[in-house]
């Protein structure tokens, strides 16, 4: 075990990756000397050489097209957005490539492409800096999409959706980059928790609060003060969210009977918004209450001064647990 | 493959020299007017276009690009103090900036980068304006009509089609007006660019592409995103290319000024590639020294755009103690002003996160603002609300 940050244990995943697969190439913008505007890439090109870590033009679609090539060519290109708001020029190879070619070649062509987004904000950035456009690509069939909330699971995942033979965009919560954690290097990745499965962070028998990358530390700090008022909160960290692991949310609301979920990305539309209405279906009958969404506004996201009230505190997602819970809230007397 | 075969660049296989830290030396094919020690070299072409520059004219050109030089210096400033969240400082880049816009007409449209402060203070822009974004306080300084200037691009080379569809506007109306859009060696490489070059050259649409070659987009070198001179991609699209010494504002104002006639007079677009050099980081959180070498900045400061200036005004006998004198107190006078306004600029209120979404209601968003407004009620104290440690 080794304490180490976040950005860091990526690092030591993709390093792994590259040690242990010669097919892995990663690519991006200033990736290489700098090491990544994050320095997630920190000192492997010197150690694994251009041709392996490539600096690439100032071209999303540019690079997204250019890994598809090399997809097809039997490689496993692991690329780089600087940060989420600069997805979209790359937005159309994504959906109408990335994710269509083993389906439109009959399983011929596999897409074994990582793509790694910075993504979320809490870091007093400018525009374009602190998206959260998830939801975008958990609508797209063909694409397996996961965020990480920890640096043991970054470590771990990320050699995980290397080693998928799909394509997986991997959500980085970049305001958790320098959170450090023990970090178990030596744990593989083949026999560890799949990438596919949520888990149960904190147990509780009240109500389920589901949260993803840079929110699970919100929603865990959120359950520690839920406790100090009596109540208990089971805190699910979602990991994977597209597919969602439906099974371990089923048994925790049939549980708690009451369900909150939270996400930094804008409400209508949302992961959420998938979330309540599956478990719904699926457990109608065990809910004692409608499941409460605590998100970001349907507004672009906010300039820095504002983003405080955009992002999901830990009080507004408490308001929510009481929403949940029947109890005064924000929105007592109102109907719907 | 890839980035081995592109770093060798023209210069092992005998090409062009677009490696970093080469670009702009003498001999090169750039159009220069003025040397980097301060001499006035004549050009047959181009020195018609700044024929009528006069004392005062140039002296007011020192002026501008001491006192951008100084807006920067304060604005760093003002982010290592922590009232700005991030900067972008032009520092090398003052007379490419000051060159280009200066030749314009106030009923001309200028689509920036985040990087063109110094063409802002010519658009006339509040200071604090320019400040608001990289403050936190607004996600767009001013409005663009107010000073015929769209508010900076973060999405690199998003804003070249904005201005070529401006200038398609333009024609449309029958008007003389010219469209300007500035972006780096970088951008170069973005599709956004080159389609936008299809459609000004496919309509010969009244606009200018201004590329301020700095040399580097963030670590990653020029020749990484062209393996020819870039003003020589323009040929490609149809468009004429000019490459001109970016530290020389007399040169890049010819340039402008030439191409700004061209498309007033129906000639179609431009391509000016002006060859400079970004002095300082990439913004205040880059840290250069990781990838680029000391003695590449010693060359380029040897070139230093102000210094240039200062050299030919000497020379002329036009370095008064004067004018030093009313060009320090204006920039002064220029940093404390912004200062202030940085400083007293009040906070936006949390409901403002809500404004300008919609110009006309929108129900989903209204039911978001009222739940939020309640929230906040819900505490005695708003400010204290949201905040990741909790007020409970
Ligand atoms: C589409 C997009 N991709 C990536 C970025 C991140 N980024 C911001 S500035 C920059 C470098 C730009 O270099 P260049 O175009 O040469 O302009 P300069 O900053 O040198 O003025 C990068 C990669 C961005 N803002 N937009």
């Amino acid at each position: 075990m080794t304490q180490m940050t976040f950005a860091r244990a990526i690092n030591s995943g993709l390093r792994k990756s590259l040690e242990n697969d010669p097919k892995v190439i990663l690519m991006g913008e200033d990736i290489g000397t700098l090491g990544g505007v994050f320095r997630v890439t920190d000192g492997l090109q010197k150690d694994f050489g251009k041709h392996r870590v490539v600096d690439t033009p100032l071209a999303e679609s540019g690079i997204m097209g250019t890994a598809v090539g090399l997809a097809y060519r039997g490689y496993r290109p692991v690329v780089e957005i600087q940060f989420d708001g600069f997805i979209y020029p790359a937005f159309d190879q994504i959906v109408s490539q990335v994710a269509k070619l083993h389906y439109r070649t009959q399983g011929a062509v596999k897409m074994p492409i990582t793509v790694r987004v910075p993504f979320g904000g809490g870091i007093g950035s400018p525009e374009h800096h602190s998206e959260s456009p998830e939801a975008y690509f958990t609508h797209t069939s063909g694409l397996r999409v996961v965020s990480v909330s920890n640096p043991q699971d970054a470590h771990t995942v990320i050699q995980q959706a290397i080693a998928s033979d799909d394509p997986v965009l991997y959500f980085e919560p970049k305001r958790r980059y320098h959170d450090k954690g023990e970090v178990d290097e030596s744990i593989d990745p083949a026999t560890a928790l799949s990438m596919e499965k949520a888990r149960v962070v904190t147990e509780g028998k009240d109500v389920t609060l589901v949260a993803y990358g840079p929110l699970v530390k919100t929603a865990k700090d959120a359950a520690l003060a839920a406790a100090d008022e009596g109540v208990s909160v089971e805190v699910i960290d979602l990991r994977s969210l597209a597919p969602v692991d439906f099974a371990t949310l089923e048994a925790s609301v049939r549980k708690t009977g009451r369900l909150v979920i939270t996400h930094e990305a804008g409400q209508s539309g949302g992961l959420g918004a998938e979330v309540a209405a599956s478990i719904t279906e699926r457990c109608f009958y065990h809910l004692e209450a409608a499941p409460v969404r605590i998100t970001g506004f349907d507004v672009p996201y906010p300039y820095s001064k504002l983003e405080m009230h955009h992002l999901p505190g830990l009080d507004r997602i408490l308001d929510g647990v009481d929403r949940a819970l029947g109890r005064p809230n924000s929105l007592s007397g109102l109907e719907g | 493959m890839f980035t081995d075969e592109l770093g060798q660049g023209g210069n092992a296989a005998g090409g062009p020299d677009n490696s970093a830290g080469h670009h702009g030396g003498a001999g090169e094919d750039l159009v220069q007017l003025i040397t980097p020690g301060g001499e006035r070299v004549s050009h047959p072409q181009y020195d018609a276009w700044v024929r009528d520059v006069s004392d005062e004219q140039l002296g007011s050109l020192y002026e501008d690009m001491v006192v951008i030089r100084r807006i920067d210096t304060e604005a760093t400033a003002l982010q290592r103090q922590g009232e700005l969240g991030l900067w972008p400082p032009l520092l090398g880049q003052e007379a490419s900036q000051i060159g280009s816009a200066r030749s314009l007409r106030d009923d001309d449209f200028v689509f920036s980068s985040y990087r063109e402060n110094g063409v802002a203070y010519c658009r006339g822009v509040d200071l604090a304006d320019i400040l608001k974004v990289w403050r936190g306080n607004a996600s767009a300084g001013w409005d663009p009509y107010t000073i015929n200037m769209a508010t900076p691009q973060i999405i690199i080379g998003a804003q070249t089609l904005h201005a070529t569809g401006y200038a398609m506007g333009i024609q449309n109306d029958g008007a003389d007006s010219v469209a300007i859009t500035y972006f780096g060696d970088g951008a170069t490489s973005e599709g956004d660019v080159n389609e936008a070059m299809v459609f000004a050259a496919s309509f010969q649409s009244p606009v200018i592409f201004f590329c301020q070659n700095n040399h580097w987009a963030i670590s990653e070198p020029v020749r990484l995103q062209s393996h020819i001179r870039i003003a020589d991609r323009a040929a490609g699209f149809g468009i004429p290319g000019i490459r001109v010494d970016g530290n020389d504002v007399l040169a890049v104002m010819a340039a402008t000024r030439e191409a700004l006639e061209r498309a007033r007079h129906g000639g179609g677009p431009t391509f000016i590639e002006a060859v400079t050099y970004r002095m300082g980081p990439h913004t205040t959180a880059d840290d250069p020294t990781r990838y680029r070498d000391a003695n590449e900045l010693e060359d380029w400061a040897a070139k230093d755009p102000i210094a240039r200036v200062r050299g030919l005004l000497e020379r002329k006998g036009l370095l008064t103690d004067e004018l030093e004198g009313r060009v320090a107190a204006k920039a002064d006078a220029v940093a404390r002003d912004m200062r202030a306004g940085c400083i007293n600029m009040p906070d936006p209120q949390p409901l403002d996160i809500f404004k300008h979404v919609y110009s006309t209601p929108n129900s989903w968003l209204d039911r978001q603002e009222d739940h939020y407004s309640r929230y906040l009620a819900s505490f005695g104290d708003p400010a204290a609300a949201n905040s990741e440690e909790g007020a409970r």
